[in-house]
């Protein structure tokens, strides 16, 4: 058995109000990490600081690949009218971030709403016991630091299935989805079917419940030899333009947030939002407030152009994004890095369709921007390669489009920020 | 004449971007105004056995068993390699060509047989840039990449190491090893554990294989964003 910490000895209120004195003064001393360094100190001094934090606690996790940070902004703004939210906005979705978004510790009647991590949700699910739990899809990401994808399908599984009042609201498109909710067989009235789409298929080559290869790409998805196939949805979208909720009723929806996945993450809330007492109506009312999602679907005038900025961080989000770059007339400015956040193997850019964008100039920047670029010249796309995001820009005219995986749009997102002030 | 080039079950070998191979060689190809098809086989098609060149991936450990069993029932890459074509694999398409695989729960099995090299657990999974000297192709520029994998191979007396390590983790995973042997050749079989994909990043490496499947030298590209990024990542490493 592990040595329990000494600090046990103190009470868990002094060590929460000290890890939360800590955060505040490294931030004040500039030598901040934002979001997790209070979280870590709390660990460090008590690892059951998450359980303790959220004991008696309303807890809605949101989790998945990708739509994470946009779907929990979608929930808590939707909730927020009810009282107190408490949430981790900036999108610190590892353990640390989800302790520090409760230091200092809010009052007991706050209702958490907390995006995580896909390959922490088990633990999470496990130390918050919550309430709700949404799911909103799976596929390939970071493969060189995390396990491939099936093997969070049994693990989500496992986690569920452990807690015996728990709800879900679940993606019926996503087959990995489904096969993580069926298999933690919760009662069918725990479970909230939401036909969100799901355009990326690749990560389920085989029936994820019978293991037979199956025509991945049929519409809705189906196996001819186990049988499994879309769960009949609760809730659907109709387009990006309206969602139909469990009554069946039609609500117009306009969400400030362009593409199909803003959309999907929408949908995926207002069903959420329904269980906690939010009607559809009221929550895409709300919605359509939200402009910007930590800089996510940002629009900045530089210089007299409009720039707006997207994140897209693996395949399945690019497929998403790529669309939106289609449809935009703009100059299309796209980043690449490879860090230890975004996975240090940017070979997934080749399970991206760049052919979609032919006939457009794009100019790529970021660390390995040469490996996109090479993408693009096997794609046929004509394009030029700049340093950064403002050499970019500098290099173009009108107004433009940034779409950039995750440490290249964090980069951009500063050197914007600092252009348009 | 037509060349044929069959994407091998890219739905179960396509985890890590390596069917963006099949994209670089048919561009080189097409570039250079040599008629070339692409056959993009599923694990639900038999496969044909008129290709020229075969290519296959790497993959989750799940798919690749059923990728092993689809080519061992349907024959069919024995029989285009027997009536000539080419086959080129990476990682756990190097691991199934081989003459067996261990598996996680330590169970043997056997592979294709069309390269001499046994596939063993690796106590830690490899991951990293790779640098390499090909000893196949000895006028080659330096071979670059990115291992990861959880397995490792050992090549018998029939296969060549494709290239020596010069950076990086070579088939036997041991780290940082000058010396070690990296990808495997044997007669028109060629391997690699190396991602990036590796045609991406190797420019003249896809254009020495696209030569053994012609059966000529080809006609040189004009040097692009792919000579820059092989060069790039040659000077990281």
């Amino acid at each position: 058995m592990r040595a329990r910490s000494k600090w046990f000895a103190v009470p868990a209120v002094v060590v929460f109000r000290l890890a939360w004195l800590a955060g505040m003064l490294s931030r004040a001393t500039g030598r901040g990490v934002g979001g997790t360094f209070p979280g870590r100190i709390a660990l460090a001094l008590r690892p059951t600081a998450l359980r303790d934090l959220t004991a008696d606690r309303t807890v809605v996790l949101v989790s998945g690949t990708n739509g994470k940070t946009t779907t929990t902004r979608f929930l808590s703004t939707a909730i927020a009218g009810q009282g107190e939210v408490v949430t981790n906005g900036g999108g610190a979705n590892l353990l640390p971030g989800l302790v520090t978004a409760f230091l200092p510790p809010p009052s007991p009647s706050a209702v958490a709403v907390l995006e995580v991590d896909e390959a922490v949700l088990p633990l999470a699910i496990e130390q918050m016991k919550p309430r709700l739990v949404v799911l909103l899809n799976l596929s390939r990401d970071q493969l060189d630091r995390f396990q491939e994808v099936g093997s969070h399908v049994l693990r989500w599984a496992a986690a569920l299935r452990t807690q015996p009042t728990v709800q879900v609201v679940a993606n019926a498109d996503d087959p990995l989805v489904v096969a993580a909710v069926l298999r933690a067989e919760l009662p069918e009235q725990a479970v909230t079917w939401v036909a969100a789409g799901a355009p990326w298929r690749s990560d389920a080559p085989l029936c994820p419940l019978c293991g037979h290869a199956w025509d991945m790409r049929a519409e809705p998805w189906s196996c001819d030899s186990c049988g499994a196939t879309a769960p009949r949805a609760n809730w659907s979208m109709q387009g990006t333009g309206a969602i139909v909720d469990a009554r069946g009723q039609v609500v117009p929806m306009q969400l400030a947030l362009g593409g199909r996945a803003a959309a999907a993450n929408a949908v995926m809330a207002a069903a959420a939002a329904d269980l906690l007492g939010v009607a559809a109506a009221a929550a895409v009312e709300r919605f359509a407030g939200v402009e910007d999602v930590d800089g996510r679907y940002r629009t900045q005038v530089v210089a007299g152009r409009r720039v707006q900025l997207l994140l897209a961080k693996n395949p399945a989000g690019w497929l998403e994004v790529l669309d939106q770059l289609q449809a935009a007339p703009g100059e299309l400015l796209l980043g690449i890095n490879a860090r230890t956040a975004d996975g240090m193997d940017p070979s997934w850019l080749w399970d991206v369709p760049f052919e979609k964008l032919r006939g457009r100039k794009v100019v790529v920047f970021g660390e390995r921007g040469l490996d996109l670029s090479v993408r693009l010249h096997y794609a046929e796309v004509d394009h030029t390669v700049a340093e950064s995001v403002m050499t970019a820009l500098a290099s173009t005219d009108g107004d433009a489009l940034v779409a950039a995986n995750y440490t290249a749009f964090v980069s951009a997102r500063a050197e914007l920020r600092v252009a348009a002030a | 004449m037509t060349l044929t080039l069959v994407s091998v079950y890219p739905d179960l070998l396509g985890t890590y971007g390596d069917s963006g191979n099949v994209v670089v060689l048919q561009r080189r190809l097409a570039w250079r105004g040599i008629p070339v098809t692409v056959v993009t086989t599923s694990a639900r098609d038999p496969l044909p056995t008129s290709g020229d060149l075969y290519v296959l991936g790497g993959s989750e450990d799940d798919h690749q068993s059923l990728a092993l069993e689809r080519l061992r029932a349907s024959a069919g890459l024995s029989t285009a390699l027997d009536a000539g074509a080419h086959v080129f694999g990476v990682c756990a398409g190097l691991q199934l060509l081989g003459e067996s695989i261990r598996d996680v729960h330590g169970v043997e099995h056997p592979g294709l047989g069309l390269l001499d090299v046994t596939t063993y657990r690796l106590p830690h999974r490899v991951v990293g840039e790779v640098v390499g000297d090909f000893t196949q192709a000895p006028g080659l520029p330096a071979l670059t990449g990115f291992a990861n994998h959880g397995s490792g191979s050992r090549l018998g007396p029939t296969a060549q190491p494709l290239a020596r390590i010069r950076s990086g983790a070579g088939n036997d995973g041991a780290d940082v090893t000058a010396g070690s042997q990296e990808g495997a050749v044997q007669g028109r079989v060629v391997a690699t554990y190396l991602h990036g994909p590796v045609l991406a990043r190797n420019p003249a490496f896809a254009d020495w294989l696209l030569e053994r499947v012609v059966g000529e030298p080809l006609e040189p590209l004009a040097a692009g964003p792919a000579e820059a990024l092989h060069d790039e990542r040659v000077r990281s490493s």
